[in-house]
């Protein structure tokens, strides 16, 4: 067996409005458009990938908190409805996934010989995260590749950015070690905004372009920084800073999805390519990709 | 006044044990039991409505209000699901919950029902309702708490729900679903050996339980910033059910109060607890926070003068 790899990692934001945005027939509401600048990018993105050979989506996502360690999906197959707390006016989606149990398996069990606290989701029940739906609808609607959900462990409220930080890269390097084990091509996915400062208010028309901006001037700026520091392929400088970010921006870069697929790449030191980055209620949502072969990067944006 | 429209209030754990494992320690089963006498207490009031707040229910887009006459789904708690899943149906007042949306609006918050096949309801919620409306004999809605709300907007939204039960002349029962400390242990634990995360948790709980059985709502409503300092893990801006439940029961400490259980629930603090408006009073203290009717938005401060 030939030793696995990470072929591509992508940031890739979830707010719902963009499947809203798209009307896929999974999606039950249905809407005029918007964020194209965010949609066109996925677009981009998803069009890559069909280009480069890989066997399984591996999400991390901050809307599968758990507290008491991390947990991974651990069931074959899950077909049911996500509905979105907090913006069920827009995301009512019906999705019929397969899980890589085997890779899941093996990740947890990594993580814990590296001493994380984790436990395998077996739960049928389960409703998959709005969030892992989101992106991976974005990155391959056509649900080819089987996925693997990592709840996201809240060690920054519980601890401090610090601890998350650290632990956020024990677990990534844990996961390399069982991909590159497994002998499968993976890409990682994580799944979080940038800055997260939201509006309270929403538009009569959600897709209303008029209306959407990013939250604040110090959003933005903020925004800017991290992405140009992934432009210019410095990671370890974009996790140090990571901590006071997240505190100035309410960052969902608390979750510790950036950080782990940081971990598990091994800090790149090569230019990110950027797809898009655009305001969804308020908060910077940035579309990037690191991909290790240097033949099949790009300058995108 | 309060006789008429708020029967009783009840403050009681989000974490699904009392539901799903209660024979796995004699702490889980003393909350059970503390929920099941509630259950009883209920039935056998005049109360003809159950208004659940839930700290387990974010918002953003303001405050909204379950509102699907018949919530059905199965749920399964993102941490406990190893615990079993959570089949549930409930029967929501769809028209109180309208009403409640429309005085918030008059009082100036942004509010909105949801009516949704599917709808994820949370843990909390579902924890409550199936415990002490089991038979759905008496509807119900749930609130959400919005994760950006301070004091003045969560005063100010238990005000308008207030101005719905008065208008719409409803006897509630007002059910608050948040933990005391809330901090748990991050590791597995064998449920027999469950406790309080540390002792300073513990002694503050004892503290705001020793309020509570004095009937001293709007003291703990007022200590709330401290509440959240002290004992909370800071997930959210500021403890809120106190102050949701002080403003929804009249902003006073005029209650007979009672506390049927306080156990740990995974380190966190579980308890119990009912407060029945009552002609009493009790405390020592007077408060010069203003009780705002109004919600005005931000200040924009920030938009008065440049650096």
């Amino acid at each position: 067996m030939s030793k696995g790899e990470i072929v591509l990692g992508a940031l890739a934001p979830h707010p719902p409005h963009v499947v809203y945005a798209e009307n896929p027939d999974q999606n039950e509401p249905v809407s005029e458009g918007g964020w194209e600048t965010l949609r066109w990018g996925y677009h981009r993105l998803a069009r890559k990938l069909e280009t480069i050979d890989y066997d399984v989506m591996v999400v991390f996502t901050p809307h599968w908190q758990t507290y008491v360690g991390t947990h991974f999906l651990g069931v074959p197959r899950f077909s049911s409805k996500s509905v979105d707390p907090v913006f069920p006016n827009i995301f009512r989606y019906n999705y019929d996934l397969e899980v890589d149990v085997d890779l899941s398996e093996a990740m947890c069990k990594a993580a814990s010989d590296a001493g994380l606290i984790t436990r395998m989701m077996r739960n049928p029940d389960f409703r998959v995260d709005y969030g892992t739906i989101t992106s991976c609808h974005m990155m391959n609607p056509r649900w080819d590749k089987p996925i693997i959900t990592i709840s996201s462990n809240r060690n920054t409220h519980y601890y401090s950015p610090e601890v998350m930080i650290e632990q956020a890269l024990a677990l990534g390097k844990a996961c390399r070690t069982a991909i590159e084990d497994s002998g499968k091509r993976v890409v990682l996915v994580s799944s979080h905004s940038l800055s997260h400062r939201h509006f309270v208010t929403e538009s009569p028309l959600p897709e209303d372009m008029s209306k959407e901006h990013i939250y604040n001037h110090s959003q933005y700026v903020w925004d800017m920084a991290l992405i140009d520091l992934f432009r210019q392929g410095k990671m370890r400088e974009a996790i140090d800073i990571m901590p006071e970010f997240t505190e100035q921006t309410i960052a969902e870069t608390e979750g510790g999805g950036l950080v782990w697929m940081m971990g598990a790449m091994g800090m790149p030191e090569y230019p990110a390519e950027i797809y898009g980055y655009q305001s969804v209620i308020g908060t910077g949502n940035c579309i990037a990709a690191w991909v290790p072969h240097s033949d099949k990067r790009e300058i995108v944006l | 006044m309060d006789h008429d429209i708020i029967k009783f209030g009840l403050y009681v754990p989000p974490h699904p044990h009392p539901l799903l494992s209660p024979g796995a320690s004699k702490g889980y089963q003393r909350l059970r039991d503390a929920f099941d006498t509630c259950r009883e207490r209920i039935e056998n009031s005049d109360a003809d409505l159950i208004i659940v707040y839930s700290t387990t229910w974010p918002s953003i887009i303001g405050h909204q209000f379950q509102a699907n006459p018949n919530s059905e789904w199965v749920h399964v708690d993102d941490d406990f699901h190893y615990l079993g899943s959570m089949p549930y149906s409930f029967t929501m007042d769809s028209v109180f919950a309208g009403a409640c949306v429309e005085k918030a609006k008059e009082r100036g918050l942004q509010a909105r029902t949801v009516n949704y096949d599917a709808f994820p309801i949370d843990t909390g919620s579902i924890t409550a309702l199936s415990l002490l409306n089991p038979e759905n004999r008496i509807p119900a809605t749930i609130v959400s708490s919005n994760m950006y709300a301070n004091r003045s907007e969560t005063i100010v939204l238990g005000k308008a729900i207030r101005d719905a039960l008065t208008e719409e002349k409803r006897k509630a029962v007002v059910v608050v679903v948040s933990s005391l400390s809330n901090r748990m242990f991050t590791e597995p634990i064998d449920p027999s050996e469950d406790r309080i995360h540390s002792q300073k948790d513990d002694d503050w709980n004892r503290k705001i339980l020793e309020f509570f059985e004095d009937g001293r709502l709007e003291d703990l409503s007022q200590l709330s910033r401290e509440i959240h300092g002290q004992i909370r893990v800071q997930k959210v801006v500021a403890y809120k059910p106190a102050w949701w439940m002080a403003s929804t029961m009249g902003q006073h400490n005029n209650y007979d109060g009672e506390v049927l259980a306080y156990e740990a629930l995974n380190g966190s603090g579980g308890a119990i607890i009912q407060l029945t408006p009552s002609v009493g009073s009790i405390g020592d203290k007077e408060f010069d926070e203003d009780d705002v009717e109004y919600y005005r938005g931000d200040r924009n401060v920030l938009d008065q003068g440049g650096v």
